[in-house]
């Protein structure tokens, strides 16, 4: 329900800059990502949103407002931790009721909005129960059920799925997706470190790098028209392929980038090479083919592979799928 | 060992526990010399009439009970009651271990904790803070009671001076000489120097405390007085309770800071230092082991006491 604005935002801890100066807006309802490398930042300027760290120069605005120097309690925000906070202590009930029965509120006030919040999230019948008694998904869920029953203008989360398994953590991964669609208006703000929940949660995404912002778009954006060698190997999975030298000088640029859904194999391709090694992933398979290059070229191709391992193979970039680079990284259109 | 033997010798759980037998043989061997041992001779010797004399030549007597309550006639007819139960000066003692023990416990834990919360924040110097505040743990007993002995001292003690400086007092208090100051001396003088302890011990418990806790709390607004006893407090139960039956324990058996600052006080002597005088001084091994085996069941009791206790609190919060 809030409009952030981050304007020339900077953060240091003594001698050393975490954040470099950020300027960002985020919209309200937007599902904004920020996504980055571990030590890039992301999870201090979220903290910095929250308010549990001070801006050290620069300014932060709600609504127009400027919250520099508000209480994160009374910023209108609430938090989702990578480890959930949950107290041990108390059942599911009252860690979702601590914050507002300090609130003031009265008692059909607190019961009502933490069945509703249970309700969202299928957690009614975990209600008289302790933390410990939950699995780590139904723990994750009363922790948004927490954060939920504070009815904020902004939902910030810090790594939510980080200590979920895989299957979990693509269940839940889809539960925030319902969530954000559901409580429409809701800003929210996502920390993560892995591409792929940006990729499919994000509205908007904004990649950062040693403190600075390289890019943020929306997710199409960001793989189609990379800023930077940075966003275009961090952004998609497998990695971009990059090749460097004479493959890359043909295109007339420093670094040529090809996903691997764009590696086409043909015997009126320029690259000769031969298969290393092969994934297969059910649905598709990747090739990993040596060039000569300083990596394999991976190349990634629908259904089940028909090419043994050592088979020498021809193969090159689709060309109207060309990512090319200069030697700063920046990308040649 | 031949190979059919190994096929049938016995089973890798069988192996584990005997190679966990052998580990642990040398760890029992010592117990039973340096703990069990004397508390079986100690225990033995409180049903016997042993003396300095009599204790190493094997002439002391099994006397039974009669250490701890005998009845004798005498030739009158005359029926008298005699034993440790009955006598007054080791009431007396206890009352005043417990009382020591309760008091000083109960002060520490909450100045230990208050040091713990301090020491908890983030400041510059911590760990010098840190380090400083054990010095007086560090220090033996034996030397800082001496210290406090003269500090005390009502003729050229300082804090007399400073006292009668600031007109608190008019005149030099003999504190550790005076029936109704030596057990205040004596307290003063253990929460001086077992606060550190306790309040390392709890500061241990604080820092297990996840800071997610805290900034939970603080995103909701909630009071940090609140945030102590309804967080924090609860959080931090079990260490607390680790923390106060070391200390119960320690203090229960009280007897060097008593032995050197208030050495012959009625108001001070504890079951301890009763027990020592019985032996040591009047070399009666006999009595003096009985009250030995008494300080040592009351310990127990105070022990599963607490230990009840504690768990019927833990099931009540959950209730």
């Amino acid at each position: 329900m809030a409009k952030i604005e981050l304007k020339n935002v900077k953060k240091s801890y003594g001698a050393v800059d975490v954040i470099k100066g950020i300027d960002l807006t985020i919209e309200k309802g937007e599902f904004m990502v920020f996504v980055g490398p571990s030590g890039c930042g992301k999870s201090t300027l979220l903290r910095l949103v929250s308010g549990l760290e001070d801006i050290t120069t620069g300014d932060m605005l709600f609504d127009g407002e400027r919250v520099n120097d508000i209480l994160p309690s009374e910023r209108g925000i609430a938090m989702v931790f990578q480890s959930y906070a949950l107290y041990p202590h108390m059942k599911v009930y009252d860690n979702m009721a601590f914050g507002m029965k300090l609130a003031k509120s009265s008692k059909e006030e607190i019961d009502k909005r933490v069945r509703e919040a249970a309700k969202l999230l299928q957690i009614e019948h975990l209600l008289d129960r302790l933390p410990k008694q939950l699995s780590g998904g139904q723990r994750q869920r009363v922790a948004i059920g927490r954060a939920i029953t504070r009815d904020p203008r902004v939902f910030l989360f810090d790594e939510p799925l980080s200590n979920l398994d895989a299957a979990l953590r693509v269940q839940t991964r889809l539960e925030i997706a319902k969530l954000h669609h559901q409580m429409g208006n809701v800003t929210m703000i996502y920390v993560t470190h892995d591409q792929v929940e940006a990729m499919t949660l994000a509205d908007r995404i904004a990649v950062l790098r040693d403190g600075r912002l390289e890019q943020v778009g929306t997710p199409t954006e960001l793989y189609e028209r990379p800023n930077s060698l940075f966003v275009a190997g961090f952004i998609g999975s497998p990695k971009m392929n990059f090749l460097t030298g004479p493959f890359a000088a043909a295109h007339g640029c420093e670094t040529l980038g090809i996903r691997s859904e764009h590696v086409v194999l043909g015997e009126d391709q320029p690259w000769a090479g031969e298969v290393l090694h092969v994934e297969d992933l059910g649905s598709d398979h990747f090739l990993f083919i040596e060039l000569g290059a300083s990596e394999p070229l991976i190349c990634r191709r629908p259904g089940k592979t028909d090419i043994a391992l050592g088979t020498k193979v021809k193969v090159g970039p689709h060309p109207d799928h060309l990512h090319r680079f200069d030697k700063d990284g920046k990308p040649l259109r | 060992m031949t190979t059919s033997k190994i096929a049938k010798g016995p089973s890798l759980q069988q192996q584990r526990v005997r190679a966990a037998f052998w580990f642990l043989a040398p760890m029992l061997v010592m117990l039973a010399i340096v703990a069990a041992w004397p508390l079986f001779r100690s225990i033995s010797f409180s049903f016997t009439d042993a003396t300095a004399d009599t204790i190493f030549n094997g002439k002391a007597a099994w006397v039974g009970f009669d250490n701890y309550i005998e009845q004798r006639v005498r030739s009158n007819g005359e029926i008298r009651w005699r034993g440790v139960l009955l006598d007054a000066e080791w009431w007396n003692a206890v009352w005043n271990t417990v009382r020591f023990s309760l008091v000083s416990v109960a002060l520490e834990t909450v100045l230990g904790l208050l040091v713990a919360l301090v020491l908890n924040a983030e400041f510059k110097g911590r760990g010098l803070v840190r380090a400083a505040i054990l010095i007086p743990w560090a220090i033996p007993t034996i030397v800082s009671a001496r210290m406090w002995g003269w500090m005390l001292n009502d003729q050229f003690g300082v804090i007399n001076q400073m006292l009668l400086t600031v007109g608190l007092i008019s005149e030099p208090i003999a504190w550790t000489a005076r029936a109704d100051t030596a057990m205040l001396a004596v307290l003063i003088v253990d929460v001086w120097k077992t606060t550190p302890f306790m309040a390392l011990l709890i500061l241990a418990g604080l820092q297990m405390i996840p800071r997610d806790m805290y900034e939970a709390a603080k995103l909701d607004g909630i009071h940090p007085v609140k945030v102590f006893f309804r967080v924090t407090l609860p959080l931090l139960k079990p260490a607390l309770l680790v923390a106060v039956i070391f200390r119960v324990l320690d203090a229960l058996r009280i007897f060097d800071l008593i032995y050197v600052l208030t050495p012959q006080s009625d108001a001070t002597v504890t079951m301890s230092v009763l027990s020592y005088r019985q032996i040591q001084q009047f070399g009666d091994y006999g009595e003096g082991s009985a009250m030995s085996t008494l300080l040592f069941l009351i310990i127990t009791a105070f022990v599963l006491l607490y230990i009840k206790l504690g768990r019927v609190d833990l099931s009540g919060e959950k209730s």
